[in-house]
Parts: C-alpha cells; structure tokens; sequence
C-alpha cells in the first residue's frame, strides 16, 4: 500500500509538486479516464436494471427503487420520500398515479391511503446489483453453450495459426530455394485484399467442403494469416543459422530442428501471434455471423447480437453479456503480456 | 578416428569459384590446421567436409568412401563453430545430450558419457546453467565437450578461439593441444592466425584465394616457403622483402642486386632466370644482423625501438625507403633515429621470382658481400 503510493505521488526530482509533474500527471488521469472510463461504465451499467439503464440523469452506481410489501396489495410497491403538508417527511408506498398525482399508502396503515402532488415525492433508492443481468442468459439462454463455442474457436484456431505459420516461416527464413522471396511477397500481398472481397468465394468454398453452421467452417478459413507469417519469418531470421548447422551436426531432422530449436527460440514472437490470434479470433464477429445460422454453433460475438431485435434491444443483457465476453480475453492478455517481456529479456545469444 | 581425402575439390557460389581444385589428405589422428587470410575459402572448405556446404565438383571421402551425397548429420563428425553456436534455451547438460538424443543413445549411457565430457572440461559445476551465465572460456570448453561426447570420427574447430580474449586463447589452445594427445582424434582445425596454426598443427594446409598454396609441417613451412605468400604469411613479425634484380648465375650461386643498393652472392639455382628479371629477396626479422658501430653496404634508420626486455624489434627505414623490421633476442643499445648496419646471411635468405615461387636453395658457399 505504501509503495502504492508512493509510486503514484512519484515527482520529479523528489521533492515539491514541480508544473511538469502536475501536466504530466493530469494528462495520465485523463488517459485513464478515456482508457478506462467506459470499460468501468459498463461493469457498472451491467448491474442496472433495464429501468435504470434508461433512467435520466443516468447515475454512475446501479441504484434501485426499494420495494414493500403492504398488506392488501399483491405486487410490492415503490416507496418514495414524502413530504407532508404540514412540512414533515416520512416514507410512504405509491399505489398508483394518475396524472401529477399519486395515491399513496404508509406501509404501517394499509387500510388509509392519501394523495400527494407529484413534486412532493422522491423515491427512496439504494444501491443493488442486477445479478439477474447476468444469471437470466446464462440460464436460460444458450450462453453457456456460446462461450464454449468461443472458446473451441479460439483455442483450436490459434493453435493451428501457430502451427501453421511457424512452419511456412521457418521454411522462408531459414532455406534457400528458388522463389522464396516471391512467395513472401506473394502472401505479404494478400494482405491488400480486403475481407469483403473475397468473403463470397470464401462462403462459398466452405459451402461446398460442408463446413456450414460447423465450428470448422469459423476455425479453418482464417488459420493461416499473412501477418503472423511475415511477425514470425521476420524473429526467426534473426535467430543465427550457425545454430541450424551446429544441430544438423548433431543429428537434428528438420523436424527436430523446428520443434526443439526454432519454436522454443521463437517463444517470444510466438506469443505475439497467440495473444493477437487469440484477440481475433474472440473478437470476430463478421464471419461467424455468416456462416453460423444455427443457435447451438453460435459463438459468443454472434450470441450477443441476437440480443439485439428489431424492435427492442435489451441493453440489460447485452452489457452483462459484454462483460463476460471481455473477461477471458482480459485474463489471457494478463497472462501472455508478462510472457511476453520475460521471452524477450531471455533471448541469450551474445 | 578416421581418414580424410579431398580430390580435387570445387566449390562455387553462382558465379563466383571460391574453391579452386584442393587436394587433401588427413592420416587418422592427425591435426591439420586450415590457415590463410579471411576470405581464403578456409571455413568455406570446413563446411564442404562437414557436409553443410555441398561440393560442385570433385570428391570428399572420409575412410576410403566417397561422401559427398552423404548428408551433415550421416557423416559422424562434430563442429565446433566460430560463435559456439549453443542453444541458448537449454542448459549445458542438454546441449552436450543433444546430438545423443538424436541418435537414440540410451538414457543412461548420455548421461555417462556427458558427464565424462564435463569432468575432462572441468565444466561439471555448469551443467545445469544455460548459456548465457557463462563466461566466454566456459561457453567454448561447453561447444568442445558438445563435440566430444559424440565421439565423431573428425573434429572440424572453425576459429574456435577467435571470440576470446587474448589470455585466454593462449590458455585454451594449450587445452586444445592436450585434449588432442588425449582423445589422439583426427582434427581439423580452421584460424587466421598463424602463431595457432605454428604451435598447433601436425600440418598446415595455407589457403589463398580458394587454394591451396603450400601443405606442411609447420617448421617445414617456416623454413621452405613454396612462395613469397607463404612465406610472408608464416612467422610473426612478418618476413622483410626488398625489391631485387637477378643479375648473373654462378655455379650454386645467384648474383642479384638488392634494393639498388647493393649485389650480393646467395645460394640459390638460378639456371631458368634470365639476367635483368625482377625478383625479391626475404629475410625473416630474427636472422638479420645488425651492429651500431660497423660498415655493411646496408645502412638503415632506427624509427621504432621496441624493447620488450627478453628480445626487441627495430623498425627501420633503408636507404630508398624500404621498411625493414629486426627482431633481436635480449637487449640492444638501438635507439630511434640512430644509424645501424646490417647484413643478411646468405643461408637464411629467400629468393622468389616474378611470380612469387621460392628459388630451390643450393649447398654452395657464396662469396663476400661486394659493393
């Protein structure tokens, strides 16, 4: 905690509040605001209820209007702050209202009920958290079923792109053979041609192999990227050839020399691509929604826009739904970005 | 152990013939060392035995058979390489086990003979660190006992000692010669240096341009030079050279004239020379004799005085500006910018034609020096 703090009161030269040190620090806050600032909004607005979403002035923390039971009514009722006419307050449960004017009961004498102007009430709120936000989908909604699909994708498709690239790039860094350098270009190239273009052909293609409404369908068309090829071929070139000869002298197959010296010594890229394959893959939306239609193959992305009908959209559950969503790939950055830096610091060639 | 022939040997890259026709023998046991200039196709050579450079023309047999479709990995020798090449994500232990590994040696027999490398090394406390927690010294004892323990039919050393420092690659070429009268293995041994090659090889094949220039043991080189590259090339500080011209044979003996300076008697056969041919004369900087005080028809200028205590070297200018350098052993009165006389003895010269080849030396004792 200390170090906490003293790490975030840190000022130039160490002592005094120098102008520098104010700019700098308030031009971090408002970086955190605008980094943060939504994310924050909407863990907040998950919790609210679907009335509190469209409440205005909207309130930061999710409040709710407390509830009684009164004796004589079914429903519960909403209770307000009232002021009395002779000045007093006191809390009292709304009946119903017509007009500017509410008929209201005191939960202590059901049997009396009296009217009271709008203006002279105001709702007694406190803080509660709309679990049921997040519980409703998961349960009765395939949500559960979404997220593993997710999952599967994400997984099964960036282990392949890894495998996948690894390999061509480890055959363009480290072999001479004739046309290499146009092959590169030639899968460097692919990357002008833009989604749409070739999206139809692609459907079509997976339309004729089956893969239709299959998580392979998602998986298989986006395995091998130009991107992770080109991140890949570039690490591994600098990766000395001395060390493929030394292990070709040691008796290393070609596969031996990819899998026990060219993938280990390209870790720290190779966690690159993960954590962007990873990020792509849980992300994609546009693909899915193409060549998913069948709700027990929806991935999570897809899932989520089912929430939004024509006519209504309930917001309540696609925030609730935008969080779970962010979590695992929250975690997954977490996790691989220390790998990230530790891989780098242990690249020990001289 | 084993054997090694070159027969007429080629390589070329593209266009460029970087190995010109070499032919090579290695007896078992033998330690030959490849020496020449940077460029020389020495380490390119290296790799054509290895097998990690393929041969365009002409043959590499190792024990009588012909292996140049033979892949690097099937021709049971072991490199080790200029930068150690060590695998940096696996500790000491795993870069020796490795080549094992991949030759399905049993478990327990890795792990005898890994540890017998390391004991001979003196590296057992490493064999658990990585790499990279070593100190130069300890990365290269790493990259021999990686060679070792696979008990290859030849060693094949690319510069090995050319990353360390000074000190230490006197102490590790010591270690080297031991561990070759240890292991009696059959080495090949690439440098650019050639006080390694003198102090290390049975034989020394002198490389230039992609061929070979003179194949011997390391005094046979030093005393008969094929030519003036060798010659020049062999022996530190380098042999002197002064421009000549051959004047008249005499039986056993030449009679040439040196720098304009003077003619002198040397016996050398000089019966396919014609008279005016423009030659050059070597003498190596330790066989001068010089005097302060004395009249000799080679007058020079002290520039540089180099007393190291137990020998000296003398850098001086002759008449006509010709830079010669003198190495004395022990102590000399020779300060900058004194006069000093010298003279050559004839049985300790070189003579090299236009072209650079060595005059065959006759027993014949030349007559005095005349002006």
């Amino acid at each position: 905690m200390n170090r906490t703090l003293a790490f975030l009161t840190r000022r130039r030269g160490g002592r005094g509040w120098h102008p520098t040190d104010i700019l700098s620090y308030a031009y971090l806050m408002l970086g955190v605001l605008m980094m943060f600032g939504p994310v924050v909004w909407l863990l907040m607005s998950s919790f609210k209820t679907q009335a509190g979403l469209v409440e205005f002035p909207p309130s930061f923390l999710p409040y709710s209007q407390e509830q009684v039971m009164v004796e004589g009514y079914k429903d519960p009722l909403p209770l307000f702050e009232v002021t009395l006419p002779d000045g007093s307050k006191k809390p009292m449960a709304q009946v119903r209202r017509i007009g500017i004017v509410s008929q209201m009961v005191d939960p202590k004498q059901p049997d009396q009920t009296i009217r009271v102007k709008f203006e002279d009430r105001t709702p007694i709120r406190s803080l509660a958290f709309a679990w049921e936000n997040y519980v409703t989908p998961l349960k009765q909604f395939n949500f559960m079923s979404y997220l593993w699909n997710s999952i599967v994708v994400t997984t099964v498709a960036t282990f392949i792109t890894l495998v996948v690239n690894s390999m061509a790039a480890f055959g363009l860094s480290k072999y001479e053979f004739k046309g290499r350098t146009s092959i590169l270009i030639f899968i460097i190239g692919t990357l002008m041609i833009p989604i749409t273009v070739i999206m139809v052909p692609v459907y079509l293609v997976a339309t004729q192999l089956g893969m239709v409404n299959s998580l392979w369908g998602v998986i298989l068309p986006g395995a091998a990227t130009p991107t992770g090829v080109f991140l890949l071929r570039q690490y591994m070139l600098t990766i000395p050839d001395e060390l493929i000869d030394a292990a070709r002298m040691d008796n290393a197959s070609e596969w031996q020399i990819y899998w026990r010296l060219i993938v280990p010594l390209s870790l720290p890229a190779i966690a690159v691509l993960a954590i962007f394959s990873i990020m792509w893959r849980w992300n994609d939306f546009l693909w899915p929604l193409i060549i998913l239609t069948r709700n027990e193959v929806y991935t999570l992305q897809v899932g989520l826009n089912a929430f939004q009908g024509e006519l209504q959209v309930q917001w309540h559950f696609v925030l609730a739904m935008t969080v779970v969503t962010l979590l695992p790939i929250t975690l997954v950055f977490a996790f691989l970005q220390k790998f990230i830096t530790t891989g780098i610091a242990s690249t020990g060639m001289k | 152990m084993a054997t090694l022939r070159l027969n007429k040997v080629n390589k070329r890259f593209g266009g460029t013939h970087v190995i010109h026709d070499v032919d090579l023998e290695v007896v078992d046991g033998e330690f030959v060392v490849f020496v020449g200039p940077s460029g020389c196709g020495k380490s390119t050579l290296l790799r054509m035995v290895a097998g990690l450079e393929k041969v365009t023309s002409g043959t590499v047999e190792i024990d009588g058979a012909v292996v140049n479709d033979v892949s690097a990995a099937e021709r049971g020798l072991a490199m080790v390489f200029q930068s150690y090449a060590l695998y940096p994500h696996m500790s000491v232990y795993q870069n020796m086990a490795f080549g094992l590994e991949n030759t399905r040696v049993p478990r327990p027999e890795i792990d005898q003979r890994v540890r017998e490398a390391a004991r001979l090394l003196r590296i057992e406390e490493y064999l658990n660190r990585k790499p990279r927690a070593l100190s130069g010294g300890q990365r290269q004892r790493v990259a021999i006992g990686r060679a070792i323990v696979r008990k290859p039919r030849i060693f094949l050393l690319d510069e090995p000692l050319s990353n360390l420092d000074a000190e230490l690659r006197v102490l590790m070429r010591a270690e080297l010669a031991s561990l070759h009268n240890r292991l009696a293995a059959t080495m090949i041994y690439v440098t650019h240096d050639q006080v390694e090659a003198m102090t290390l090889a049975d034989k020394i094949v002198v490389l230039r341009d992609g061929r070979v220039e003179q194949v011997g043991r390391p005094l046979d080189l030093y005393n008969h030079p094929a030519n003036r590259f060798v010659a020049g090339f062999i022996g530190s500080p380098k042999m002197n050279f002064l421009p000549a011209r051959f004047l008249k044979a005499a039986p056993g003996n030449v009679m040439v004239e040196v720098a304009g300076i003077a003619e002198i008697e040397l016996p050398f056969d000089g019966g396919r020379l014609s008279p005016g041919e423009e030659m050059t004369l070597g003498i190596r900087p330790e066989h001068i004799r010089h005097d302060t005080a004395g009249a000799a028809p080679f007058q020079a200028a002290v520039t540089v005085s180099e007393q190291l205590g137990g020998e000296s070297y003398l850098y001086c200018m002759l008449q006509g500006d010709h830079k010669i350098v003198i190495h004395a052993s022990g102590q000399t009165e020779a300060r900058r910018g004194d006069e000093i006389a010298m003279t050559f003895p004839p049985h300790q010269t070189y003579l090299f034609d236009a072209d650079g080849t060595a005059l065959q030396r006759t027993g014949a004792k030349p007559a005095a020096v005349s002006r």
